[in-house]
């Protein structure tokens, strides 16, 4: 689709015909969640173009199917950046040629490394237009950024996977690039202990903004930490240079072990990329692939718990992310399941089979009164639910 | 003047049955019905409006709560939730048949953890009580309203409210994590927890910020963050409006995003000086409090690059601080800033609309047109980085003419930050205050897609009705639309 018009003639059709649709950008992300069972598609990669660009007001506004790498050119050209450091899953989800879209990442609400001190995509979406079930276009926020006029269904259809409405128009706020970015690299610890480097490394001064943890078998797919032998602990800063060099110092001062690294701008660059992107998990092809979201006190546990079955991963966000990977068959998926909720977390079934997808909760139930709302919430922005049927949960 | 829908009679001819029966819901003292006791509840932080209510009702626990609201569901009682009442905009205003739920007495701190940096506080609890009770050890909660010694957690989730650091960390919704709320029929969910971004519809999200329309919130799990190794204000005075809008341009051009980025014109600038004799600069028309955070060698440098860009602009006065303690002077006016308004008018109203930040100059310039043409004094304080402006108009309550001209004034002020791309509150929320105003921002059919979301919560219309949306002519009640 290359106008909005033809889009909400899109939906306005499916709706007349109850005939669910598939919402795609690039359907680089397709193998998300629970499979759509649409007869028809409807893709916005033509609607594409930024629209208003404000580097001195923070603000981007780009139509929805704007192949992401263009917004990150524009902002680079002007110095600025993506807050949320959206990562490129394309490897990991096994799709192929386009590049992700702004609405895609948007609509899953994938935040990277520096998610965990600087917010998610939903963080920062300052306004969006979209096009319901009723096939209307409705807008939410604006181009500023402080609104608290009305319902905020920004934060509502961020993250709702194309299930409320088809977004055509998002609205960014964006922030001036770091100059320089260093990262402290510690060898040789456990998780446990490696989490408790990164909880102290964020609950210090210095505004560390990425705290990841590898295993060694991680390590060693990334080529930025060639050489090292065993797991690695990462505490990131993004400052200005003689910041970094002040900040990384301490860090080193109070948290140093013996064979500590500290990587330039252009090495952290790359290796924060690497681990934004999910390139240190050990995912076979056929393998199934889980997020698991928790306390950062508790990932170590999550890891370790899962190991006895067979699945491998590693951590970000000081611990509180756990990227896993392993055999897709419905019983690890209910060891991640247990894993995740007896650590007071929740998961989500990132990559698997259609098969298995189609057959396990995606993501975790609601309780009932919640599930109650979500299906009265989905009827008010989607009556005829037409708009990706049963992509986050079964019957919805 | 607001209308208030009218009291629902079926609940009125029932006042004393509604009362007996929630009386028994409560601990002892945790009912008011008495009217000289209700007088306390009768307005908030938007003082000009006033209804008593039917009663008060003060819980101690989540299922006290979901009690009382479980009870008025049933007897189709509408409800008004309440924190300290501070809001600007009304949002807590009673209505002559509604029970008002305060949450005063929910004011502990259930849990605190420092490695995984959260805090669980019950939704009583003050703004500053959080950051009190982690202080010690070096941490904080980053939102930071100036009402923060009196307002609650509960009453900033609903209202999404900011502070004068937001630029840097963020305004509520930022720095959430989890929820524990009720819904009307008593239903007691948990939304999130002490985890990021869990797969599913972003309630968190959807809640913060709903104004009491959706659920009674109880329990709130905050991010809490380590402070900065020291932070340092200085502050900048220019020729006029335009040059200081300028200057903020360039600020943000550098790469710099400073903690606060505060602005203030000439009137603003002199109340304050007068109240807080804080050495603000009295030739100047506009001037900016800049605070940076880091090492005393990372102020220094900040502070440095800062200066270099203000001494572009033809600075009248530039004044870096060289102590806590001259930091304190620098705030302290703008801190004031209500207060000193407070004693040129003893009644002023507190505006809060958001516009592009290029926009400044010209709505300086027609905010002091209309200032002229109404005959009202007015202030502006203005969170100059995010573009947030607190216009503060001053008038006369005991004259009906003025207090409805400052009226026209703010809806004025509010129209034109609409009409150049911004929007009707960037904090304060539109609570009854900006209701009828609604429709300036918001097509019809975008006010009804809301309303249907606030009726997947509430399908009967019970809690805090009045606000946010116009009146409907006939009824408030609005029945979801079918499909
Ligand atoms: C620089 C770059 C290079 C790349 N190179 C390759 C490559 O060589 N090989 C390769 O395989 N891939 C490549 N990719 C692809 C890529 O990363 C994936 O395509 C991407 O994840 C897909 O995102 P999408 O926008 O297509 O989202 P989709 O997968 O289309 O959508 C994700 C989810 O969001 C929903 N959705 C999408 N848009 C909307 C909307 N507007 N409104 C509501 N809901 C919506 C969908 O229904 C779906 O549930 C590259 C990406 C980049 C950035
Ligand atoms: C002097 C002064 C300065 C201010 N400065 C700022 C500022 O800098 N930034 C800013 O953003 N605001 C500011 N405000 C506005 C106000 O303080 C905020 O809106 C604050 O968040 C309101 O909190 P409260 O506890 O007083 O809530 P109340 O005023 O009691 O209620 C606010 C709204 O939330 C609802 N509510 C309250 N508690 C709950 C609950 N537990 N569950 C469900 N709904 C609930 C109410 O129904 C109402 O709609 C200021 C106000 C004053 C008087």
């Amino acid at each position: 689709m290359t106008t909005e018009d033809s889009i909400i003639a899109a939906v306005a059709d499916a709706v007349r015909l109850r005939e669910p649709v598939l919402i795609e950008g690039n359907g680089t992300k397709a193998g998300m969640l629970r499979p759509v069972q649409a007869a028809r598609s409807l893709s916005t990669s033509g609607l594409s173009g930024i629209n208003l660009y404000a580097p001195k007001e923070l603000i981007i506004s780009a139509w929805a199917g704007t192949p992401l790498p263009e917004i990150e050119a524009a902002l680079a050209e002007a110095g600025q950046h993506l807050i949320a450091e959206p990562p490129d899953l394309s490897r990991l989800l096994g799709s192929t040629g386009k590049p992700q879209t702004f609405g895609g990442i948007v609509a899953t609400n994938l935040s990277g490394p520096r998610r965990v001190a600087w917010g998610a995509m939903r963080d920062h979406v300052m306004g969006v237009r979209a096009v319901t079930g009723r096939a209307e276009v409705i807008r939410s926020g604006g181009r500023v950024l402080k609104n608290v006029t009305g319902l905020d269904l920004c934060k509502l259809l961020t993250g709702s996977h194309g299930t409320l409405g088809v977004i055509t128009e998002i609205t960014l706020k964006v922030l001036p690039a770091p100059e320089a970015t260093g990262t402290l690299v510690l060898p040789g610890l456990d998780a446990s202990a490696g989490v408790g480097v990164l909880s102290a490394a964020l609950g210090s001064p210095y505004g560390v903004s990425g705290a990841s943890w590898l295993p060694a078998e991680a390590v060693a797919r990334v080529p930025g930490l060639a050489g090292m032998a065993g797991s690695a602990t990462l505490v990131r800063i993004e400052e200005f240079a003689p910041s970094v060099a002040y900040r990384i110092g301490r860090l080193n001062d109070q948290f140093g072990v013996a064979g500590a690294v500290v990587l330039d701008t252009a090495a952290s660059r790359a290796v924060w990329k690497e681990v934004g992107d999910v390139r240190p998990l050990a995912a076979a092809a056929e393998d199934a692939v889980w997020r698991v979201s928790v306390r950062p006190s508790a990932g170590s546990g999550v890891l370790d718990a899962l190991r006895a079955v067979g699945v491998t991963g590693f951590l970000d966000w000081g611990g509180g992310l756990v990227w896993l990977a392993g055999p897709a068959d419905a019983a690890t998926h209910r060891a991640v399941e247990a894993a995740a909720t007896a650590a007071g977390g929740a998961w989500t079934l990132l990559r698997a089979p259609d098969g298995l997808r189609g057959s396990v909760r995606v993501v975790p139930d609601e309780p009932a009164p919640l599930a109650r709302i979500t299906r009265q919430v989905k009827a008010a922005m989607d009556p005829a639910g037409v708009l990706n049927p049963g992509r986050m949960y079964a019957g919805l | 003047m607001i209308r208030q829908p009218d009291p629902k009679p079926d609940v009125m001819v029932r006042r004393d049955s509604i009362v007996a029966g929630l009386r028994k819901l409560l601990p002892e003292t945790g009912l008011i019905s008495e009217p000289l006791r209700l007088k306390p509840y009768e307005t908030d932080g938007l003082s000009a409006y006033r209804q008593v209510p039917l009663a008060v009702a003060l819980p101690e626990t989540t299922e006290q709560v979901a009690a009382v609201l479980r009870f008025c569901h049933q007897n189709g009682v509408r409800v008004v939730p309440r924190g300290a009442g501070t809001s600007l905009s009304g949002g807590a205003l009673p209505m002559a048949d509604a029970v008002v739920v305060g949450m005063m007495r929910m004011n502990r701190i259930l849990d605190i953890d420092y490695p995984d940096r959260c805090a669980v506080v019950q939704a009583g609890v003050t703004n500053i009580g959080i950051t009190n009770a982690v202080s010690a050890d070096g941490f904080f909660y980053a939102p930071d309203p100036s009402s923060q010694l009196a307002c609650m957690i509960g009453g900033n989730v609903n209202m999404n409210s900011g502070g004068a650091h937001c630029l840097k960390y963020g305004v509520t919704a930022n720095n959430l994590l989890g929820l524990k709320i009720v819904t009307i029929d008593g239903e007691i969910i948990d939304i999130g927890g002490a985890y990021l971004d869990a797969a599913g519809y972003d309630w968190l999200g959807l809640l913060t910020g709903s104004e009491g329309m959706l659920a009674i919130v109880t329990e709130v799990t905050v991010r809490i963050l380590r402070g900065p190794e020291g932070a340092r204000a200085m502050l900048a005075a220019f020729k006029s409006n335009e040059i200081a809008g300028a200057c903020v341009d360039s600020i943000i051009s550098s790469g710099i995003i400073p903690v606060a980025l505060e602005f203030m014109d000439r009137p603003a600038i002199h109340a304050c000086e007068a109240f807080a004799h804080a050495g603000y600069p009295l030739d100047a028309e506009a001037m900016l409090i800049i605070e940076v955070e880091g090492s005393v060698e990372e102020q220094d440098r900040l502070l440095e690059q800062l200066s270099a860009i203000c001494r572009k602009f033809d600075p009248i006065s530039l004044k870096i601080s060289q102590s806590p303690e001259e930091s304190l002077a620098i705030w302290k006016g703008r801190k004031g800033a209500f207060g000193a308004v407070g004693r040129i008018s003893p009644d002023y109203l507190c505006m809060d609309g958001t516009i592009p930040t290029s926009q400044l100059p010209h709505v300086l310039r027609r905010i002091q047109e209309m200032s002229d043409s109404y005959g009202l004094k007015v202030a502006n304080i203005f969170h100059a980085g995010d573009g947030n402006l607190h216009p503060l108009i001053m008038f006369d309550a005991n004259n009906p003419a003025s207090f409805h001209a400052a009226e026209e004034f703010g809806a004025d002020i509010l129209k034109l930050c609409v009409e150049v791309g911004g929007c009707l509150t960037g904090e304060h929320g539109v609570g009854v205050e900006k209701r009828d105003l609604m429709p300036v921002q918001f097509r019809p059919h975008e006010l009804t897609q809301q309303r249907d979301i606030k009726s997947a919560f509430d399908p009967d219309w019970l809690l805090n009705p009045s606000k946010v949306f116009p009146l409907l002519e006939t009824e408030t009640v609005v029945l979801p639309r079918a499909a």
